[in-house]
């Protein structure tokens, strides 16, 4: 093959097909865009008359007018604070022992192998594991706390994979410097590589809180109820020693399986409630996220 | 030193946890009911209403955890009150006697299972059963795919078929009272749990026939049109209506829906007795049923139910294959029933 004699019409077509497949990414990513707001907006629209104060202090009814999502938006406040509290610790730390303690053996393999499958384990699943291990086996019951766990388990994964990857992303010379200096492993996980990698840990533990708020079906399996006009008890009571933990054992409800309920009766009211519980649902998603991006950016000021 | 505290509050908080536990053992003021998402609304209304009355005294909790479902928590005692949509089977009865659960039947409500068609579709008016068993019987699948051979009068167009999937009550109790076998049906149809989608489906498709329950013919009265079934007693075609299905008219498909109550918690626990009792108080409940879009029961369906409330009538009138099926509510309740 001799290279033809003037370059310039083969660069031209080159550049050509690129900004042929430039404007096919564009128009792809307005398509999709373009459904993402759409549908946001079609819940904001259907939604936002019943976003008053009522609504969100109300417990459900059968009245569409007076229903309102108290025991829901409370319940998925305190389920993802447990979530947050159990899958967070968990999934980093194992992500940690995976990458920079664990030898290469084939145990570790597999648990590798088995980690990386059970991202993609649907969630009905771990809700049926869960029924026969935190509700009847372990006898947590229908509780906050064993939602909870469900979810955790469901996103720790997520969580281990992310930390792993972010971990190994890395470059070696921050590992060999930190030895050189005769710090251990600890300290150079501690103080070097842990920092270093938070952005990448913050966006898995983005994605998967995002993905247990939204989870509807384990919920259920484990026997989240529906109607439930009473709250847990508060966490904070006024006797010694002031701190209640009696909430973890309450029977509660979430924003999804409100929303689920409320989508399948007749009366296009409750269509409507179910649209502005959406809208609630998404807002807290991303206030979640929010607080996780802001402590990334800090994490990225500080390195920087 | 830090990180060593944090871990340490952590732990403490873990135990303080573990040790309140026993708290939530004690629940005698709790009503804990699962069960049919069908009957759920009715339910919902009762328990709004009851905490209203019994306002911070009783507490109720209900979950969808579907009939089946609900059974199957009822007859290990996790629950106090099963909503169900359709009457206890042979393998749940027997899990309930093996645990030693015993169960209160009682109609709260009844559903006129509607036939819809397309507000285009002018040449169905009335159906006979005979007609629903030919388009929906198992050997239809396949075979019956246009509406003249349902009928030779009936245009040469294609019968689109929309119906519940075959998990729900409203699915088994169709296919009870028009194959006369729970479950028998042909499997070439659009199957949709969410009974909002049928209504879409039968809607939008001049050549469609479907069924679901009355409350979402009610609210879609301008986008479906209701077909009348003939009463193989009378031979009158009647349309379906709380007013029909309520007087007895609208049968075979007017269905009852059931609480089951576990007799041994109305004894020592007050609030589910209290709850069973404004469930059964016609004056409330005749209002809230027709509000949430079902047929209250006859007159005197409350009171009888009351009776066999108080007489711990236990058992099931179901008890038998074909037993109970076309009887009116009165002679539901009044019915012989076994454990």
């Amino acid at each position: 093959m001799h290279p033809s004699p003037d370059p310039l019409p083969r660069i031209r077509a080159a550049r050509r097909r690129d900004l042929l497949f430039a404007t096919a990414a564009l128009v792809v990513l307005f398509i999709a865009s373009l459904v993402l707001f759409g549908l946001i907006l079609d819940l904001v629209v259907r939604g936002a008359p019943h976003l008053d104060a009522d609504f969100f202090t109300n417990y459900p009814s059968r009245r569409p007018s007076r229903a309102g999502i108290l025991p829901a938006w409370v319940g998925t406040t305190l389920v993802m604070l447990v979530v947050a509290v159990l899958a967070i610790p968990l999934g980093v730390g194992a992500g940690i022992y995976l990458e920079e303690y664990a030898r290469r053996n084939w145990l570790n393999d597999v648990i590798e192998i088995n980690i990386t499958n059970l991202a993609g384990v649907p969630s009905i699943i771990y809700g049926l594991l869960a029924l026969g291990l935190f509700v009847h086996g372990v006898g947590l019951g229908e509780s906050i706390l064993t939602a909870g766990l469900t979810l955790a388990l469901l996103i720790l994964p997520i969580i281990v994979v992310a930390t792993r990857e972010a971990l190994r992303a890395l470059p070696r010379e921050m590992r060999e410097g930190a030895f050189a200096l005769g710090a251990d492993r600890w300290q150079t996980v501690a103080l070097f590589l842990l920092p270093a990698a938070r952005p990448g840990i913050l966006t898995g533990i983005i994605v998967g809180l995002s993905r247990a708020i939204g989870e509807t079906a384990p919920v259920i399996t484990i026997g989240a109820l529906t109607f439930i006009a009473f709250l847990p008890p508060p966490p904070i009571t006024a006797e010694f020693p002031w701190i209640s933990f009696d909430w973890l054992w309450s029977p509660f409800t979430v924003l999804p399986i409100q929303m689920f309920n409320w989508t399948s009766r007749p009366q296009p009211a409750f269509h409507e409630l179910a649209a502005a519980a959406g809208v609630v649902l998404l807002v807290m998603t991303l206030a979640m996220n929010a607080l996780a991006i802001y402590v990334r950016y800090r994490a990225r000021r500080l390195l920087g | 030193m830090q990180r060593a505290r944090t871990l340490g509050l952590v732990l403490a908080g873990a135990l303080a946890a573990a040790a309140s536990a026993a708290w939530a053992a004690g629940d005698g003021d709790i009503v804990r009911i699962d069960g049919s998402s069908t009957v759920y609304p009715i339910t919902e209304a009762v328990a709004e209403e009851f905490q209203i009355k019994y306002r911070g005294k009783y507490r109720v909790t209900v979950g969808i955890s579907g009939t089946g479902g609900g059974f199957r928590k009822f007859c290990r005692g996790d629950i106090d009150i099963n909503d169900a949509s359709r009457p206890i089977r042979g393998p749940e009865r027997e899990a309930c006697a093996a645990a030693g659960i015993r169960y209160l039947e009682l109609p709260v409500a009844m559903d006129a299972l509607t036939v819809v068609v397309n507000p285009q579709n002018d040449w169905v008016d009335c159906l006979t059963v005979e007609d629903l068993r030919r388009i929906w019987e198992p050997a239809a699948q396949g075979r019956i795919t246009r509406w003249n051979q349902v009928r030779p009068d009936w245009p040469d167009r294609p019968l689109n078929l929309y119906a519940p999937g075959v998990d729900s009550g409203t699915y088994d109790y169709f296919t009870e009272a028009v194959m006369g076998e729970a479950g028998a049906s042909r499997g070439d149809y659009t199957a949709s749990e969410d009974d909002n989608v049928l209504v879409q489906g039968v809607a939008s498709d001049p050549n469609a026939l479907g069924f679901f329950g009355l409350a979402y013919y009610v609210e879609n009265r301008d986008r479906l049109k209701a077909v009348k079934i003939r009463n193989p007693r009378t031979g009158a075609c009647v349309e379906p209506s709380v007013e029909t299905a309520r007087a007895g008219d609208y049968a075979p498909l007017a269905r009852p829906l059931f609480i089951y109550v576990n007799p041994e918690r109305l004894d020592t626990k007050p609030a589910v007795a209290a709850f069973v009792d404004t469930y059964l108080d016609a004056e409330l409940v005749v209002g809230l049923v027709q509000e949430v879009g079902y047929v209250p029961l006859p007159e005197e369906g409350y009171a009888l139910a009351q009776a066999k409330v108080k007489a711990r009538r236990t058992g099931t009138a179901f008890h038998e294959e074909g037993a109970g099926i076309g009887l009116s509510i009165e002679e539901l309740l009044r019915a012989e029933t076994v454990d």
